[in-house]
């Protein structure tokens, strides 16, 4: 049985932070991933990655333009934690050999990013993620004697011992099919977000919420899974993103009568409000008749000088080439709100700890929470890199106290009983697994979006608890072992409908407006009655509901405008 | 919505058979992807379909695969593209005009279109050292370094690991040690990083690997290849010029042999392949140099080589037949162009100059001179 003090499920950024944490700490450590771990969906992430390091900014602005984007649902003890330590991590990065973008001084340069009072975006041109990614997967291979890398192996289910600790995992080795229990004295859960249950997603097609239903599953707490954030510029149909870093960079946004909307709505941040704010307004502008006939606004990058473009928005001239036809320094580019980040997820606390011993989150999979109702642009690498370090440093001091025990291998005949189940059923004995799938998108992109009501969320739970029941007869077509991804598109499908059962009954509960939480039957947010965190865990009849206070430090709650 | 047939090389290595090839009939926008069409097939009709996908949009690197012989991304190909192609192809004789899809190249296939990467192309990327080696402790703040030195290694960074360079590159296919486009343009990324304090090592360790940076032959195939405009062949070329002006003597003389192939062009115009072994092995300096001994022995060894190309006609000796001039004032304009690269020694990078073809840019950034006078309404305007 491979056995590690830490085991890290997921390779994105916050998997590989908190691999190297812990390996630092001189415990052995497993890193485990579905895919090769560069492949992972931190890549996506072009803007940058915010931090008060600037002699002129302060930490405390960093916090309060998160607790301010947050609409007040972010704990600010944990939002502390992350301005506080972004200098000092962004430092670290430089260190290790990211190729920060420099001011004409040689330095760390900055841009402008939504929601934010001072331009504190860290970047590498517009592919901030992938290069930071792949200088830790560089930190991986020269790490290789205290890291033990599992690539292309899936997660099944996690491991409890009788006290109700987390002991271990159970994988199933993609390459050749076979089953493996793993033992470890603590699991890390890096999954990253949800994404795939909505169509069309920003997030690649791994985002399908594996973490959150693993841990939710065995009784841990998730927190906030109704704030669901809807990035507002995204390709029409393919869902595609263009980078916040454009409007940093100045771009406009235009309605289909040329007109620079977001006066109306935010007129002082004008295209650099806060997301959820301005995915309002362009939802409310298309849905009021001032939008494209093809259901979109326009993002006008032309604005931007094309050196600038050249330099430092080189990705987005190549999606809107490849992806869209159109040349971006020419020409505005058509684009409309699009599912794109999960704010909620795994309850934990700043060191990344559940509520079951053993079992850490960090990253998209994790609300610690320090997004609250809605995340500022370039916070989520940080939100990885902060409690992924966080998380891998307290689990291996965890490693270091306790003896752990061994998982049973009950889990794993179990788990292998359950996919012979899948690979078992005859074809036509239900519906295909992509059927579903693509219904649990359309459903949740038409009904838990931008603009929520009561009627459309109990649809869609209701279409939901209905899928659930259709998963179960789903059939699949490879019945093979090596490569076998039909058999994990229907564990995956399983994960995807958790996520999306427990983000309708939050929506569903949460009766006021905040954040990513836009509801036409309760327009306004009510501090009174809902400046508070819902909580989930698993019941006999789905999730059962519990709520938990918002810490609040020092900023009181104030009406939010930009 | 436009119909498509895709023509997939298949393998599932349980089955006990061996690869063959499936149609799957598709129906998709000619805007929407190979990929696209590979997950409809999938979706739709046979669930075995087998092929690594995540991101669907050209930065996971997870599709790489070949599309009507091509090497590249399956998300970043336009299904409407590759039909044109295939019945471009089609028209000259080769293939029925389906859009044939295969597996990447140089790397063993495990099921379907997906490939070992580890074994090849991973492997050969740890061969490379690739991570940082600075010198002592950090700065208490960040490295300070010249700008445009991270925006000149970013065009690396910028590579996804995808492997369509591996997939296409020739020089592997003849040399499967080959250190090959990918993992030497990694190393690129170190080398031109003024925080890497081993340069001159890496430098030294690539020149000599006799799979090293001059087992490249300049073919183009992995600047075609590359979906994110890496253009690994140019970080190999600047590898060995930084080997060139660090002094490193690599053994095959591949510094001097490029020395003495820029020579001979700027002298004659075309290569004389009769001047290019004497000049390249004696350091251009005829009767000046004493070849070194290894030198010697390796014209000796070459010397059957010469021999039957001069009787096949493909050399002449310059006793025999002289190498003929260029035309006219053809070798003046060779002469321009030597002076005008010799001016501007910026490298091509698209961070600075955008992508191919982008005249304004370049004009913008003094890399092209500007136009005499608008030739067109577009650039009146």
């Amino acid at each position: 049985m491979p056995t590690h003090d830490v085991l890290v499920i997921g390779a994105g950024l916050a998997g590989q932070r908190a691999a190297l944490a812990a390996a630092e700490q001189g415990v052995s450590v497993g890193i485990l991933s579905k895919v090769h771990p560069v492949r992972s969906h931190s890549n996506a992430a072009q803007g940058g990655i915010n931090a008060a390091l600037n002699p002129g900014d302060s930490w405390e602005s960093h916090a309060f333009d998160t607790v301010k984007g947050s609409d007040y649902l972010g704990d600010q003890d944990a939002i502390a934690v992350m301005c506080e330590e972004a200098p000092e991590e962004i430092l670290h990065l430089e260190h290790l050999g990211v190729t920060f973008h420099r001011n004409e001084e040689g330095k760390l340069g900055t841009r402008a990013f939504g929601g934010a009072s001072a331009a504190r975006t860290y970047y590498v041109a517009d592919i901030t993620g992938q290069a930071i990614m792949h200088v830790l997967y560089e930190q991986l291979m020269k790490h290789s004697d205290s890291v033990a890398r599992y690539e292309e192996w899936f997660c099944t289910a996690l491991a409890m011992d009788e006290q109700g600790e987390c002991c271990g995992v159970v994988t199933r080795n993609i390459a050749d099919g076979s089953m493996q229990l793993f033992s470890a004295k603590a699991v890390i859960l890096a999954c990253g977000g949800n994404g795939q249950a909505w169509k069309p997603t920003t997030n690649a097609l791994i985002c399908t919420g594996d973490g959150i239903s693993m841990a939710y599953r065995v009784g841990a707490k998730l927190m906030d899974m109704e704030m669901i954030q809807y990035h507002p510029t995204t390709l029409a149909g393919k869902g595609f993103l263009i980078t916040e870093g454009a409007r940093g960079e100045g771009a406009h946004l235009l309605n289909a009568k040329g007109e620079r909307f977001m006066e109306r709505y935010a007129p002082n941040k004008m295209e650099l409000a806060s997301r959820d704010v301005v995915s309002r307004a362009e939802q409310t502008e298309i849905n009021e008749g001032r939008g494209f006939p093809d259901g979109t606004v326009a993002l006008d990058i032309t604005v931007v000088p094309k050196k600038r473009i050249h330099e430092a928005l080189r990705e987005i001239v190549l999606v809107g080439r490849d992806f869209a036809g159109v040349d971006i320094t020419k020409e505005p580019i058509h684009i409309k709100p699009g599912n794109h980040y999960t704010m909620g997820g795994i309850k934990t606390d700043i060191d990344g700890r559940t509520n079951i011993p053993g079992l850490y989150a960090a990253g998209e999979t994790a609300c610690v929470s320090v997004h609250g109702g809605n995340r500022l642009g370039a916070n989520s690498l940080l939100d990885t890199l902060i409690f992924g370090r966080r998380s891998g440093a307290d689990a291996a001091g965890r490693a270091k106290r306790i003896e752990g025990s061994r998982p049973s291998r009950g889990a794993l005949e179990a788990e292998q009983a359950s996919i012979d189940e899948i690979a078992a059923r005859e074809k036509g004995s239900g519906r295909r697994v992509s059927e579903i799938k693509q219904e649990l998108g359309t459903t949740m992109d038409a009904k838990v979006a931008v603009f929520r009501d009561e009627a459309g969320i109990q649809e869609a739970l209701e279409i939901v608890r209905r899928l659930k029941e259709e998963a179960k007869s789903a059939y699949i077509d490879d019945k093979g072992n090596i490569f076998n991804q039909d058999i994990l598109g229907a564990i995956e499908l399983g994960y995807m409908l958790d996520n999306a059962e427990c983000t309708c009954v939050a929506a569903l509960e949460r009766k006021e407006s905040r954040g990513a939480q836009y509801r036409t039957d309760f327009p306004e947010r009510n501090d009174e009655e809902w400046l508070k965190h819902i909580d989930l865990q698993q019941g006999d009849d789905g999730p059962e509901i519990s709520y938990s206070e918002v810490t609040i430090t020092q900023w009181q709650p104030e009406a939010r405008t930009y | 919505m436009a119909d498509y047939t895709i023509k997939v090389r298949r393998f599932q290595p349980e089955s006990g058979e061996g690869p063959y090839w499936e149609k799957f009939n598709v129906d998709l926008e000619p805007s929407l992807s190979v990929l696209d069409a590979l997950l409809q097939a999938k979706d739709r009709d046979d669930g075995s379909l087998s092929v690594r996908c995540s991101c669907r949009a050209a930065i996971c690197g997870s599709c790489g695969m070949k599309i009507n012989g091509q090497s590249g991304l399956g998300c970043k190909t336009q299904i409407g593209e590759a039909q044109e192609l295939a019945e471009k192809k089609a028209s000259v004789g080769s293939g029925d005009g389906t859009i044939v899809i295969e597996p990447m190249g140089n790397m063993p296939v495990i099921k379907d279109l997906i490939t070992d990467m580890e074994s090849t192309h991973w492997t050969k990327i740890r061969r490379v050292t690739p991570w940082l080696l600075p010198h002592g402790e950090p700065p208490e703040r960040e490295y300070v370094v010249e700008p445009e030195s991270m925006i000149d290694i970013t065009q690396s960074m910028a590579c996804i690991q995808c492997g369509a360079c591996v997939s296409s590159c020739l020089s592997m296919e003849a040399d499967p040690d080959f250190i090959g486009p990918a993992a030497l343009a990694k190393a690129y990324r170190f080398v031109g990083d003024p925080r890497d304090a081993e340069t001159k090592e890496r430098l030294h360790d690539l020149a000599h690997d006799p799979h090293g940076i001059y087992d490249c032959t300049h073919c183009f195939s992995c600047i075609d290849a590359c979906p994110k405009g890496v253009a690994p062949m140019d970080q190999i070329m600047r590898l060995r010029r930084k080997a060139g002006e660090e002094g490193i003597e690599d053994p095959n003389s591949g510094h001097h042999h490029e020395l003495a192939f820029v020579k001979i062009i700027e002298k004659k115009g075309t290569l004389d392949e009769v001047a290019l072994p004497r000049e390249s092995f004696t350091f251009g300096i005829k009767g000046k140099l004493k070849p070194s001994k290894r030198a010697i022995k390796e014209v000796i060894g070459a010397l059957p080589t010469i021999f039957r190309t001069i009787r096949r006609g493909k050399v002449r000796s310059k006793w025999i037949a002289p190498h003929h001039k260029l035309p006219g004032g053809a070798q003046d304009e060779v002469k321009a162009i030597y002076e005008h690269a010799e001016e501007h020694r910026e490298e091509f990078n698209l961070y600075i100059k955008g992508e191919e073809g982008d005249e304004e840019a370049a004009i913008a950034e003094g890399l092209e001179p500007p136009p005499h006078a608008p030739a067109s309404e577009e650039a009146a305007q």
